[in-house]
């Protein structure tokens, strides 16, 4: 067993972006958000990721701008530094070395060249126990700056970002924690020390989640577990401070903020409702309900228009003032678990897996960015804690996409509630469209759920549902009733010796299907339903059943609980091979002969690909990742990969993603397939002044092209044409002959000059260019004019022809030549 | 910001016959007019001329009923016993009737006695009728045989006596005068050809045959017996096409529609079923209030006439067109097309600034409820009368969502006896249906937990507790049957199937669970 060098484990997208607050910039364009080890920046009109700031070597803890420069931005990382990034363009400016990991980074505008950090107090990072830090940084041109001068704020602080809070001009600070806010006058050296009562009559808790002070005025808001926000006022008197009590929230505020003007406080919680508070006028607020999930952030961008919110499920929303919903940046959605395993959709090819409660997200690995949610149970979200929801528990597609079957439960108390809802796809909608509920398909909870392989079009494909009630029931599309369309009945109801049926799987033709009962392989024919067979092996109940692929159709491969791999041949219905390995996943390739075993050892992961008709495994790699893996799925590649090693040729074809115990998704990648993205990054050139779309993308390189030519081609015509029709318009009207005589003329020379144009041109080029020097001023002018018009021209109809184009770009030229002749006489 | 996703109602398959072209067909007749005969009407018979009258035998008499007029246009009453079997002639003129006393007569419709009587049978003559010709006479008797008279003569022309049992029935062939065809209680039906002395065809009906139908073609012989209805192929020698069995009592009488698309069959079971003659799939069901002994439709399916033992006749007449349609125009009033197009036909110019309006999304009254979170006034909205009695699925399914957010607690509490009253009439109403049944068990727990201190006060509630527990109780009794009758199945089915089968023990334990339940309930309700 080689470790093989060229193929990595890495981690491929679904990251966390509602980790730490986000920055708008300056001008309101551009987001930043700290996602895992990198800085994302968001386009907020398109919601597109323009760049990816990428150095921190740890999670990234924290993001402010630079308050000198607002182009520049500071991120903060559990790595011990501090990087100053031009975010615009993407670029590394500076890296200070703090040396000790950052929890949370605070910038004000007032203190120039001083961040406040916190750290852990004593340099260890599981120590509880953090302080707020001055950091000076010194000016020096080099590239890696050491920070040494630190000096001690406050110590005994939260590392919560949202528990501390700078004052209206950088003149105090505002620190929380547990019971007790503290006031520290950064002037005076002096801090004021403000304790509530652990609990209150009503048996409240008082605890501060949260604070954040009013930029004009002194008055601090701090937000409590109970769901009250305190105004603090007069607080510089240790004795004689007040506060008022504003009150909507029914649990944790999770955020505050206040408008750059400070005439509004924006308040979130749980209840993922946006409160918005008068500022002195407590009674009048406005809401903004329904957002999705739980709030955990509020900001507002520096110029006010512009709010945005993050929320539990990995999103961010921006939301223009107005109380309108813009734009929804979504990440991929882990919830509490995956209780859907990670699926492919066989149509779109983006991992499909529950997301929202209540949704099925389908997100697309080669973009990184998630599709849609699909509303399963379509049902109001109800904002409690201890509520049950109904949980999206199972999904399954059918070979061609075209049927998704999903099972929704809910568990309240002993009663369970099961619904199978199957949905068709639909072509007009491009979305999947609900087409049967089967409400209590079974009476106990759905152990699997399998569609069996369609072999050809006609054949109608047949659902198989496994559950803990001892049987397993075959779904058939029945025929189309009188007035309504086809939908879906129960074909078959299957139980072998009341046991429990674990897991199904059909075989790649689709004529057999596997159940496993505990410790009992049995096969059907799911043509008739018969059994046809029963696998023995040795005891221990069968945890995953797979059947082999394409050559290895005749093998059926299984894992049971007493640490076994094994794989049976269906011809001579006996056990082939086994060997003892404690294996958590088996999973086959779909489109080669592969299969895929996770295996768990000493606290670790291993991985063996291997072919069921070989002993030997193809690939193995030692210790994948710490943890068990429970879910893992093969993705197509949109192209084949072109490997000629031996050990990398598996994934050729497909992709191998897997989520880990703390759920990062991560995947296995080739020497080669990283060359290959390293040189394609390179060549994403961006032109800064536009956001980045996909549809600048393709425009934008063609326009650049079109504009260079643009005023040597446009000078020549544009002169001669309009001295004459200077001369026309600026002789009196009365000496002229009649219109219908100069008419014709007229027209005339303006289609010679059309057709020798090109010539022309191309010769004229040359000593144009040098005598253009002088002209410059008014050709400016012109192209000026023309912009606009070419841009539209081309946005409406981006595929015309070379010649529609250059037909298009001649008449455009004299047109404005004599519009230009005509306007400034 | 998403929008309210209203509460989700749930479709419950729909119980009962399902809407087809044949159900609304049948249904379009006006409530029926029953008129009281002296006995039970044995046979209903139409003129096969306009204006369409119909006898009606019953009894002594025989009485004919215009079209739409509910007293008779004319009565013989001239028999000394029953009389049987009142049929008229091709062309209306001329009436026959059977009697108990042997005797067959003939009446001129117009006229009052008997133009002809007709001696020689020894017993009830219970069938008789015309052949095609007009001129002769079919009769058929309990003394086992059959005759052939002649009208002008009044003269016996021929006597078949093959059948062994009584002749019930019988029909002559509308399209050649030599043919007739006699259905016995020897359980056989005979075809007899005048032109010879013996039947020529025989089929065996395997039951006593009590009523024969031909198809307008004559090419199919229906015909009736026990629970039977069986259709013969005459073109094949009388082989067997089908056989229906769909009622549970003796078939008594037979009857084809306007065009001979819908087979009608009555029975003593009180049911009259309507067949496609196609597949012979019963296509609707008609029910009537006593044993059915006779039944004719009149040409079009104008009407239905039904004669019972109970001795009152039925009459069913078709909805005019104009009828029919006032019903659904009602119905159907909606606002003009203008009103919808108002403002949308508008193609905005080039220069215009399209200010989107923004769609208001329209609410049921319970959702706008649950929006604001106002739990009891939504349970309200949805236990307002109309909601309650038409659609309470509704209302389900707001119990539900109520239940699913955890507040159905606080929704049913701090109600007065009014409002209480209301809640346990609906649980009353619905709570042993089985669609309802799982949902439904949750507030009725809840109620008895929140309201036992007051069991007592109140003479209403305690009322309506009592009718809940009347009902779990007889519930119970019936989930007990139920379960008993299951047990008799699975041993059956154990017993019959061969050994790989799936023994489905599903539904017993949903029985079995729901007992438990019922009985917690039940339980707390003597506490």
């Amino acid at each position: 067993m080689v470790e093989h060098a060229d193929i990595r484990v890495v981690h491929r997208g679904g990251s966390k972006i509602n980790f730490r607050a986000p920055v708008i910039s300056d001008d309101s364009r551009l987001l930043l958000c700290a996602s895992g080890e990198c800085v994302k920046v968001y386009s907020t009109s398109t919601e597109e990721c323009v760049h990816h700031l990428r150095a921190h070597t740890d999670v990234v803890t924290g993001v402010v701008l630079r308050p000198s420069n607002h182009l520049q931005v500071y991120s903060c990382s559990m790595d011990g530094t501090i990087r100053l990034w031009d975010f615009t363009d993407a670029i590394l400016i500076k890296t200070y070395v703090i040396g000790q990991p950052i929890y949370s980074i605070y910038a004000s505008a007032q203190h120039n060249g001083v961040l406040f950090i916190t750290i852990p107090m004593l340099n260890d990072k599981t120590s509880e126990m953090f302080h707020l830090v001055a950091v000076h940084l010194q000016q020096s041109t080099e590239q890696l700056v050491e920070a040494r001068e630190l000096s001690v704020v406050i110590s005994h602080v939260s590392s919560n970002p949202a528990a501390i809070a700078f004052g209206r001009a950088g003149e105090y600070l505002a620190s929380t924690k547990g019971l007790q806010l503290e006031v520290f006058f950064l002037k005076k050296q002096k801090s004021n020390r403000f304790s509530l009562k652990e609990e209150n009559k009503k048996g409240r808790k008082n605890t501060f989640s949260c604070v954040t002070c009013h930029p004009t005025d002194d008055c601090i808001a701090t937000g409590h577990e109970d769901g009250q926000i305190r105004l603090w006022r007069n607080f510089s008197h240790k004795k004689e401070y007040t506060y008022s009590t504003l009150h909507w929230h029914h649990t944790t505020v999770g955020s505050l903020c206040f408008t750059p003007e400070g005439t509004n406080l924006l308040s979130g919680g749980v209840e993922s409702v946006l409160v918005q508070w008068r500022y002195n006028q407590d009674t009048q607020r406005d809401f903004l309900p329904r957002l999705g999930a739980a709030i955990t952030h509020v900001t507002v961008s520096p110029d006010g228009t512009l709010f945005t919110t993050t929320h539990s499920d990995n999103k961010i929303t921006i939301i223009r003032s107005g109380a309108k919903v813009s734009a929804v940046i979504q990440g991929l959605v882990k919830g509490e678990s995956i209780e859907t395993d990670l699926l492919i959709d066989p149509r779109s090819k983006a991992l499909v897996m529950n997301g929202k409660p209540g949704h099925l997200q389908f997100y697309s690995l080669q973009r990184d960015k998630l599709m849609y949610n699909l509303d399963i149970v379509q049902q109001e979200y109800i904002y409690q804690s201890d509520l049950q929801q109904f949980e999206v528990v199972k999904a399954a597609f059918n070979s061609s996409g075209n049927w998704l079957a999903t099972v929704e439960r809910e568990q309240k108390d002993a009663e369970l509630e099961l619904n199978l809802k199957l949905w068709a796809f639909d072509d007009q909608t491009q979305s999947f469209v609900l087409n049967t509920t089967i409400s209590a398909p079974h009476e106990n909870r759905i152990t699997a759920l399998c569609f069996s392989p369609a072999t050809d079009s006609q054949t109608t494909t047949v659902l198989v549902s496994s559950s803990k009630d001892g049987h397993f029931k075959a779904w058939q599309l029945a025929a189309h009733t009188e007035d309504e369309g086809p939908c879906w009945s129960c074909d078959f109801v299957g139980a072998y010796h009341g046991l429990v049926p674990s897991c199904c799987c059909f075989s790649a033709d689709g004529s057999l299907l596997a159940v496993s009962f505990q410790e009992v392989v049995t096969v059907w024919s799911s043509a008739s339903w018969e059994l046809l067979t029963t696998l023995s092996q040795p005891p221990g109940d069968i945890r995953d059943l797979c059947f082999g692929q394409l050559s290895c159709s005749k093998y059926l491969l299984g894992t049971s609980t007493s640490n076994l791999l094994l794989c049976w041949n269906l011809l001579t219905c006996s056990l082939e091979w086994s060997t003892s390995m404690d294996i958590s996943l088996l999973l086959a390739d779909p489109l080669s002969e592969n299969m895929a075993a996770f295996c768990s050892q000493s606290g670790y992961t291993h991985l063996f690909v291997f072919k069921p008709s070989e002993p030997r495994p193809i690939f193995s790699q030692k210790a994948v990742c710490s943890g068990k893996v429970m879910r893992a799925v093969f993705a197509p590649r949109e192209e084949m990969l072109e490997s000629c090693e031996e050990s990398s040729q598996w994934l050729n074809r497909c992709q191998l993603y897997f989520l880990s115990q703390h759920m990062d998704l991560m995947t296995f990648t080739t020497k080669a397939e990283e060359d290959k993205l390293m040189d394609s990054s390179k060549q994403l050139v961006i032109d800064d002044t536009v956001a980045m779309t996909p549809f600048h993308l393709l425009l934008g390189k063609r326009r650049k092209e079109r504009e260079e030519p643009q005023p040597a081609v446009s000078s020549p015509s544009a002169q001669r044409s309009s001295s004459s029709i200077r001369e026309l318009l600026q002789t009196p009207a009365h000496v002229l002959p009649s219109t219908s005589y100069l008419c014709s003329m007229f027209v005339r020379s303006l289609l010679i000059s059309v057709t020798d144009n090109r010539e022309e041109n191309n010769e004229a080029e040359g000593e144009m260019d040098s005598e253009k020097e002088e002209e410059d001023s008014e050709e400016e002018m012109d192209t000026r004019d023309t912009r606009p018009e070419q841009v539209s021209a081309e946005s409406v109809s981006p595929a015309l022809t070379k010649a529609q184009l250059r037909e298009l770009r001649r008449l455009k030229k004299q047109d404005h030549s004599w519009l230009q002749g005509l306007l400034d006489p | 910001m998403a929008s309210f996703k209203p509460t989700k109602i749930h479709v419950y398959p729909k119980l009962g016959e399902k809407v087809t072209q044949d159900t609304l067909y049948w249904k379009n007749y006006k409530a029926p007019i029953q008129i009281k005969q002296f006995g039970a009407v044995s046979n209903v018979a139409f003129s096969p001329v306009a204006p369409y009258n119909f006898a009606v035998t019953a009894f002594t008499r025989i009485h004919i009923y215009g079209p739409f007029s509910q007293e008779p246009i004319k009565s013989f009453t001239r028999f000394k016993d029953t009389a049987y079997s009142g049929r008229f002639r091709s062309d209306g003129q001329l009436l026959v009737a059977g009697c108990e006393d042997s005797v067959v007569r003939l009446f001129d419709v117009g006229g009052k006695t008997a133009l002809r009587m007709f001696k020689g049978h020894t017993k009830a003559v219970h069938l008789t009728d015309f052949t095609s010709d007009r001129y002769q006479i079919v009769t058929g008797s309990d003394d086992y045989s059959c005759r052939l008279w002649d009208i002008p003569n009044a003269t016996e022309l021929n006597t078949y006596r093959e059948h062994t049992d009584y002749i019930r029935c019988g029909v002559t062939s509308k399209l050649n005068r030599d043919l007739f065809i006699t259905g016995s209680y020897d359980h056989t039906v005979k075809l007899f050809d005048v032109r010879t002395d013996k039947s020529v065809m025989t089929m065996d009906h395997e039951q006593p045959v009590e009523s024969l139908l031909l198809y307008p073609s004559e090419g199919l012989l229906v015909s009736a017996g026990g629970r039977f209805v069986k259709v013969w192929d005459l073109l094949k020698q009388g082989q067997p096409l089908v056989s229906l069995r769909n009622h549970h009592k003796t078939v008594t009488c037979l009857c084809l529609s306007k065009n001979g698309e819908r087979l009608l069959s009555a029975s003593l079971d009180r049911h009259v079923k309507v067949y496609n003659t196609t597949n012979y799939k019963v296509v609707h069901n008609f029910d009537y209030p006593a044993s059915i002994l006779s039944l004719a439709l009149a040409p079009y399916d104008e009407s239905i006439v039904v004669g019972m033992t109970n001795s009152v006749l039925s009459i069913k007449h078709k909805k005019s067109p104009s009828e029919s349609k006032d019903s659904t125009s009602q119905q159907r009033r909606r606002p003009s097309y203008r009103m919808f197009v108002k403002g949308k036909n508008y193609i905005p110019k080039q220069d215009d600034f399209l200010v989107g309006k923004q769609v208001k999304e329209h609410l049921a009254k319970h959702d706008k409820q649950l929006k604001k979170f106002n739990v009891s006034k939504a349970l309200d909205t949805a236990l307002e009368s109309w909601t309650r009695r038409r659609k309470p699925e509704v209302t389900v399914a707001v119990i539900k969502e109520l239940n699913r957010r955890g507040t159905l607690k606080n929704a049913l509490a701090g109600r007065d006896e009014q409002e209480l009253s209301r809640i346990l009439n609906f649980l009353i109403g619905n709570l042993v249906d089985a669609r309802f049944t799982l949902v439904l068990v949750t507030p009725a727990e809840m109620i008895l937990d929140i309201y036992r201190s007051i069991i007592g006060q109140s003479p209403v509630i305690d009322r309506q507790l009592l009718r809940l527990h009347e009902l779990l109780e007889r519930e119970l009794d019936y989930q007990r049957e139920l379960l008993e009758v299951l047990g008799m199945l699975d041993t059956l089915f154990a017993s019959s199937l061969p050994r790989n089968a799936v023994e489905c023990s599903g539904i017993s334990g949903l029985v079995l669970r729901f007992v438990e339940r019922e009985q917690c309930s039940e339980t707390e309700i003597y506490q």
